[in-house]
């Protein structure tokens, strides 16, 4: 798969449209590098001038933050926005909504002022612009619910731009009795996702799959990586696995799109 | 003798309105202890959130049921403040329902029938709350932190505006003229034939002590706001007024942190170097907080504005299955820990002595924080925008920077983040692998 990186980039001397900024999930888990790879194949289909940072990305610092390691968290930064700065960048796209709500509310104040979009808007500009158009026959009529990512829902009031594009498939959306400004966690934020839960009768993430399960999907949406591990472990855990998958909105658009 | 009663008044007036202005300032005072942060930014959106929020009430209608009952209430309360006005010139000057001569029959009998209508309403209201809290097994009302003083509180408060209101239909019920009148009674006419077999005596006395008992019972309620959740109806104006106006995923950058980063971060930095000649000796800022003083002021006001609804609690992922964290509990355990901090400094001539304790471990436990996700659905769910979250993180910041003492994965997680720059242990040289698998 082609993807250029800033260095290559800056060696030809060009400045790409826009960074796709892929994080640790992303880059490294299994699950999550579907959602990278069918990602990139959105941006190959629209023809978008992107890079990533490749080996000189690191860690936004997140979840040290989340955890309460301020330190941790801002010497990330610091290092991330000496490269970000050191390349120009001036447009993030990324598709992790922790990576996308610290760049854009918490990178500003320590030097990292960048135009930043998670992918579900990044490619709802393209298909505004007649970039990029969505094949709704392939996933006609399937049943699909989407579970709202609290770092980009209520934490940046993101609630339309995944949701137009699951409307664009061609599917039939319903709303779980949680969603948009009272949805339910995933259980992974707060770096919940690197500890196991405190003492409780219940995982998150299992409560989180019976909301959705609820509304008799055949396919759960997500639009976050984290999310979509923690949705995904709970429909194994409800053996539901044969009948119900979990993707993440840019799988659907790629397979759509037959990418 | 005959100016009595407006002497006996105008003390029991002065005394209500004396020990409320004395509880206000040691309230301020607390609200005080806490950290600075600037809240003066964007007036016009600040005031425009208070309207809608405190005044409109938009938040509280997004449960409609306890919404409208509460909007009865608060309504109720605002509205019959002018009736609390006339009793307290009647009470000083002597005079009985002055208003009707100012403001003539038609609108003041408009007037006292719609607080008659109101007063009703509020105590039907008020019926509903009571068996909401004590019959119907409501799980936010059942939570372990509402069990002793918070259930009777919130009883108290019940009683208080049952009686208050009976009060005021008794005090119509007898005042024989205003019956005879027949002008805004809608309610009290059918109270009145219940005196039909007393004296005129009888009648007025009771017309008397009703009307009395009304304002007293006001002026101790009005006193007894200090001591419970009920401090809600004074501060949800100013706590919506200077709550966050930032996007909720956005978390403040410590500055002393920043400072501290930027130093290490400096190649021309020289870590050795002495300070400025006259520079002052400055005493290392603890990072987080482990107490109500580390807290800035507006999370100390959020304390106080709390009214223990629970709504916070009811959606909070972590309460929803199970675990012990309550953003309710956090809020309570914040109020109940700056009131035992300032009985410290009133007792102490105006310092704090040590007393040993901290809100971090004698209130609030590391597991409750622990167990949060961030998600922000207490923050949201706040009729008030009370912001739980940002006392559990600050709460973690101590635990971490100061303590060292975060759960054993999570300091895994975060050494994987300072030597490979991702939260699992994979090589930085491997980030881009998924390109070609």
């Amino acid at each position: 798969m082609n993807v250029p990186t800033m260095a290559d980039m800056m060696a030809q001397g060009k400045q790409p449209e826009v960074l796709f900024w892929v994080g640790a999930a992303g880059s490294y888990d299994d699950r999550a590098k579907k959602i990278t790879r069918a990602f990139v194949k959105i941006l190959h289909q629209a023809n978008v001038d992107f890079a990533v940072l490749g080996v000189e990305e690191s860690s936004t610092g997140d979840a040290a933050k989340r955890a309460g390691n301020e330190f941790l968290f801002q010497m990330q930064a610091m290092m991330n926005i000496e490269v970000l700065n050191g390349y120009e960048v001036k447009k993030i796209v990324t598709c992790d909504p922790h990576s996308f709500n610290t760049f854009k509310n918490e990178y500003p104040s320590l030097g990292g002022k960048y135009e930043v979009y998670h992918h579900t808007q990044f490619i709802q500009n393209l298909i505004s612009e007649g970039r990029l158009k969505i094949d709704d026959t392939n996933l006609k009529g399937k049943r699909v619910t989407f579970h709202d990512p609290c770092y980009l829902g209520r934490a940046n009031e993101v609630y339309e731009s995944p949701r137009d594009l699951i409307r664009r498939l061609g599917v039939n959306l319903t709303e779980m009795k949680r969603s948009r400004e009272t949805a339910l966690c995933c259980g992974a934020g707060g770096a919940q996702m690197f500890k196991d839960a405190e003492k409780g009768d219940k995982e998150v993430n299992v409560l989180r799959t019976e909301d959705a399960l609820k509304t008799n999907p055949q396919i759960i949406a997500t639009g976050c990586p984290y999310c979509n591990t923690m949705m995904t472990d709970g429909i194994k855990f409800k053996e539901r696995e044969d009948n119900v998958i979990v993707r993440d909105i840019a799988e659907l658009i790629a397979e759509a799109n037959n990418l | 003798m005959q100016y009595l009663p407006n002497i006996l008044f105008a003390l029991t007036l002065a005394v209500g309105i004396g020990y409320f202005v004395m509880n206000v300032r040691k309230l301020s005072r607390n609200i005080k202890l806490g950290k600075d942060v600037d809240r003066t930014d964007n007036k016009s959106e600040r005031l425009k959130n208070m309207l809608m929020i405190a005044v409109g009430q938009s938040k509280m209608v997004k449960r409609p049921l306890s919404g409208l009952l509460h909007i009865i209430v608060y309504i109720g309360f605002i509205i019959i403040n002018i009736e609390v006005l006339e009793i307290i010139i009647d009470g000083l000057l002597g005079t009985h329902r002055v208003f009707q001569g100012i403001i003539g029959d038609g609108f003041y009998a408009f007037l006292i029938g719609t607080f008659e209508i109101l007063a009703a309403l509020v105590f039907v209201a008020v019926v509903v709350f009571w068996l909401r809290r004590n019959v119907s097994n409501i799980k936010r009302f059942l939570s372990r932190e509402m069990k002793g003083w918070p259930k009777s509180d919130a009883n108290y408060i019940i009683y208080f505006e049952m009686v208050l209101m009976t009060l005021f239909i008794v005090m119509n019920a007898t005042d024989v003229p205003f019956q005879q009148a027949g002008i805004g009674n809608p309610i009290s006419q059918f109270v009145a034939p219940l005196f039909d077999g007393f004296t005129p005596e009888t009648i007025h006395t009771i017309e008397r002590t009703a009307w009395w008992l009304h304002i007293v019972g006001i002026l101790i309620f009005l006193n007894y706001l200090y001591y419970s959740k009920h401090l809600h109806i004074l501060l949800a104006f100013p706590n919506t007024y200077f709550a966050n106006l930032k996007p909720k995923g956005q978390f403040n950058n410590l500055e002393s942190v920043t400072n501290e980063v930027k130093l290490m971060m400096d190649p021309d930095a020289d870590p050795y170097a002495m300070p400025a000649e006259g520079a002052e000796e400055a005493v290392p800022e603890k990072f987080g907080a482990s107490d109500v003083a580390d807290l800035s002021w507006v999370q100390l006001l959020n304390a106080y504005t709390c009214t223990e609804c629970g709504r916070c609690t009811s959606a909070c992922p972590a309460n929803l299955t199970g675990k012990k964290l309550s953003p309710r509990k956090i809020m309570m355990d914040t109020r109940d820990r700056l009131e035992e901090v300032g009985r410290n400094i009133d007792a102490n001539k105006g310092a704090f002595v040590d007393d040993g304790k901290q809100l971090l471990g004698d209130y609030i436990l590391e597991e409750e924080l622990w167990a949060c996700t961030s998600c922000n659905a207490c923050v949201e769910e706040c009729p008030v925008n009370i912001d739980p979250l940002s006392i559990i993180m600050d709460m973690r910041r101590y635990l971490v920077m100061e303590k060292s003492a975060a759960p054993q994965e999570l300091n895994m997680m975060m050494t994987n983040i300072e030597n490979n720059g991702a939260p699992w242990a994979y090589n930085q040289q491997d980030r881009l692998n998924w390109a070609n698998e």
